[in-house]
């Protein structure tokens, strides 16, 4: 264990600590997905990690669009407007398969009154099929014939390959505290994720939609019964799960850059740890558990090293479950306070 | 996709019609007919019927890996199936079960296979009971999460401690001990006997004494003694499954998994049979991993247990119909046979592969073979459903049939 790396300086334990929150808003923003299909279905939507994945291939995607291939750094300034295209990109990329995955893996189940485990097996093949799809996708365009005019984007014989934006976004420091700089990038995701959980806890709590999604998550039959359509429910939470992912997939390639199509395994399961730590179904607690974990698990490499940051991810995960068991701040989408 | 579904429901119905069928045999016909499907898939190997013949790869190799799978599913049922426990950390003991064994007879020392297979099987069963003790007091899905955690923190272990090899795994791990005189290449192949297999040109078998089987010799060149050594393994297993099932034990696993709370209050000590479960399935999973490890490539690396395989051991439980023994066997060999099967799709097998299971899923959301009391309920939600509807149907019965 090595105490003087994480504590020897405030300027180390403060870049740990900052580095922990970056990728803890990450997280979180993806357990959203996780949690708040949780809380209406009660199922792990295993192939929420795709929905990610298939937004950060969208970001990279526009910046080859608007840009081309020679790789440039640009300052966070110059890349906003850029950047904005992308996250619309893939906010869209990434609802639209996950509305696609509610109707064609989740939907039939659900009508038969399927149970539980059974829908998680139709998420792993859904997965499956889903990542191995973009793996493919140079074949696809083959197909097509479109393979010469689209070898930008499908990476042709390369797909399976790490896929790279092609332009770096330089971090610049804006601000210095105890001799660690805060870079405007690291600010940026940060706040972008807090703004955005903040506008779905209140969306969650305050509208008519919330209301039904509520509702459902309570009672699915008593809430058919005074007029909401749960299909609509369900698809309205599919949708919202896939606008946060395409959300964490642009901050994820601001910061890392590339991707590629098994990028969304780890991450996912990372953000369901954290959805679960936080208490699964509360959308707070994914916020919570996901900002935890990032600033746990990179204290915990700083301490053991490297390849030891996701035992101590999982390790925290079964020391909180034990002391308790419905995780930090309880499950409850469906008992928030109108 | 539900549409695609309802074209399959006749294969679904022929399927439950020929699991019925079996059911009201004569006992002793039942044992004929176990005696000759075991001999069928014995030979299999060896009678290489087209169409079901992986022809690019070896056989052999593909039906070990097949059983390999099977005897997987055939554990993870007991904690899935009978027990009602999600567990997504299978891997964890199928790795435990094969470090165990590179370690006993290759890393550290150099004990025979068959002395270190009941000592891994065992280790792996503390590792479950160890395992088990503070997770199992957590329910539901979250469980499922806890060993998903548990079976990565295995591999992770395992890649980062030098004393188990670390990233570079476990090289040159002996095989099991040849049964008849050792083999001496090149001249002398060994072993008790030999076995012709078949060869098939179209439809028409011809025999094929170039590649004859030399009869429990454990090498390097052909896979088919590690099947039969594995496949009985399995019938052994499935032997105490049956016991198990029908005993006390599997009538308090059926109690706790259909209502918790239910059973502890009439008396039966659910943490206890969890944790037995647990710890059975655990010993099975490393009963395989054990085999694993000592098999024709007879190497390890953390790279081969991915966390993706426990998905895929799930799967095999839940497609093959989760709570049936027979169901979790044909699940785990389809889950493994499919993707080597079809392998002139190369690079689009596992695309399939995942098209198929959620297909799969889709269409017969009980499982291919579903236990008898699963079909028993649903016959029932049915019936009860109609007595519901019942007024709508008399209304139709009042009217005049003229069609």
């Amino acid at each position: 264990m090595d105490f003087g790396n994480l504590f020897g300086s405030p300027e180390n334990f403060l870049s740990y600590t900052m580095g922990g929150l970056v990728f803890g808003a990450i997280y979180a923003l993806i357990a959203l997905g996780y949690t708040m299909v949780y809380g209406v279905l009660q199922l792990i939507n295993f192939a929420h990690s795709e929905v990610f994945m298939y937004g950060t291939f969208a970001v990279a995607w526009v910046f080859i669009l608007l840009h081309g291939t020679g790789s440039a750094t640009w300052s966070l300034g110059e890349a906003v407007p850029v950047l904005l295209v992308a996250l619309v990109a893939a906010c869209a990329l990434s609802a639209g398969v996950a509305l696609l995955l509610e109707r064609l893996a989740y939907r039939p189940l659900m009508n038969k009154n399927a149970p539980k485990l059974i829908a998680l097996i139709s998420a792993i093949g859904a997965s499956f099929a889903l990542a191995e799809a973009m793996g493919l996708r140079d074949r696809f365009a083959e197909v097509f014939g479109l393979d010469d005019n689209l070898a930008d984007y499908v990476a042709p014989g390369k797909a399976r390959d790490v896929y790279t934006n092609p332009v770096t976004i330089r971090e610049h420091d804006i601000l210095t505290i105890g001799g660690y700089t805060l870079s405007d990038v690291d600010l940026v995701i940060i706040v972008a994720a807090l703004l955005m959980m903040v506008a779905l806890d209140q969306f969650v709590r305050r509208t008519r939609f919330g209301r039904g999604i509520r509702a459902v998550a309570q009672d699915p039959e008593s809430a058919a019964l005074m007029g909401v359509n749960p299909t609509r429910v369900v698809q309205l939470t599919f949708l919202i799960g896939g606008l946060m992912a395409g959300a964490a997939a642009t901050l994820y390639m601001m910061k890392v850059g590339v991707t590629r199509q098994n990028a969304g395994f780890i991450l996912g399961v990372k953000a369901f740890t954290a959805a679960v730590m936080g208490g699964i179904g509360n959308l707070r607690g994914a916020l919570l558990g996901g900002l935890i974990l990032g600033v746990m698990e990179n204290w915990g490499s700083a301490l053991f090293g490297q390849n030891w940051k996701d035992v101590v991810a999982f390790v925290l995960l079964v020391l909180i479950l034990l002391v308790r068991p419905s995780g930090l701040l309880g499950e409850s989408l469906g008992k928030a306070r109108a | 996709m539900s549409r695609v579904g309802s074209y399959f429901s006749p294969l679904g119905q022929a399927m439950d019609a020929v699991s019925d069928g079996y059911k009201r045999q004569h006992p002793a016909v039942k044992a004929l007919i176990l005696v000759l499907v075991a001999l069928f898939f014995y030979g299999l190997p060896l009678l290489r019927p087209p169409l079901i013949t992986t022809n690019e790869i070896d056989f052999g190799g593909v039906m070990f890996q097949v059983a390999a799978f099977a005897l997987v599913a055939l554990g993870l049922n007991i904690v899935i199936g009978y027990a009602g426990l999600l567990d997504l950390g299978y891997v964890g003991f199928y790795a435990t079960g094969a470090y165990t064994t590179g370690v006993l007879t290759s890393q550290h020392g150099s004990w025979p296979f068959f002395l270190a297979l009941p000592v891994a099987i065992a280790v792996t069963m503390v590792t479950g009971v160890i395992l088990g003790a503070p997770t199992l007091r957590v329910r539901g899905d979250y469980l499922a999460i806890v060993t998903l955690g548990f079976g990565e923190i295995i591999r992770i272990c395992v890649k980062n401690i030098e004393w188990l090899g670390a990233s570079a795994g476990i090289k040159d791990i002996p095989h099991p001990n040849t049964i008849g005189p050792a083999a001496e290449p090149p001249f002398k192949p060994g072993g008790l006997f030999e076995i012709p297999r078949l060869e098939w040109d179209g439809l028409v078998p011809h025999l094929d004494k170039e590649h004859s089987v030399h009869f429990l010799v454990f090498g390097a060149t052909n896979a088919i003694p590690y099947y039969w050594l594995i496949l009985t393994a399995l019938v052994l297993v499935l032997l105490g499954d049956r016991l198990v099932k029908n005993s006390r034990v599997g009538r308090a696993w059926e109690a706790t998994r259909e209502d918790e709370d239910a059973a502890e209050l009439m008396g039966v000590p659910t943490f206890k049979f969890k944790l037995m479960a647990f710890a059975l399935g655990a010993a099975i999973g490393g009963l395989s991993g054990s085999f694993y490890a000592s098999g024709q490539g007879g190497y390890i690396s953390p790279d081969s247990f991915p966390l993706l395989l426990s998905m895929l051991f799930v799967a095999a439980v839940i497609v093959g119909g989760s709570g049936n023994r027979w169901g979790a066997i044909a699940g785990g060999a389809l889950v493994a046979y499919l993707p080597e099967r079809f392998r002139e799709f190369a690079d689009f097998r596992l695309l399939f592969f995942g098209l198929a299971l959620t297909v799969l899923a889709v269409w017969r959301p009980e499982g291919l073979l579903p236990p008898r009391r699963t079909r028993r309920a649903k016959a029932a939600a049915a019936e009860i459903e109609a007595l519901e509807e019942g007024e709508l149907d008399e209304q139709l019965e009042e009217e005049p049939r003229n069609v």
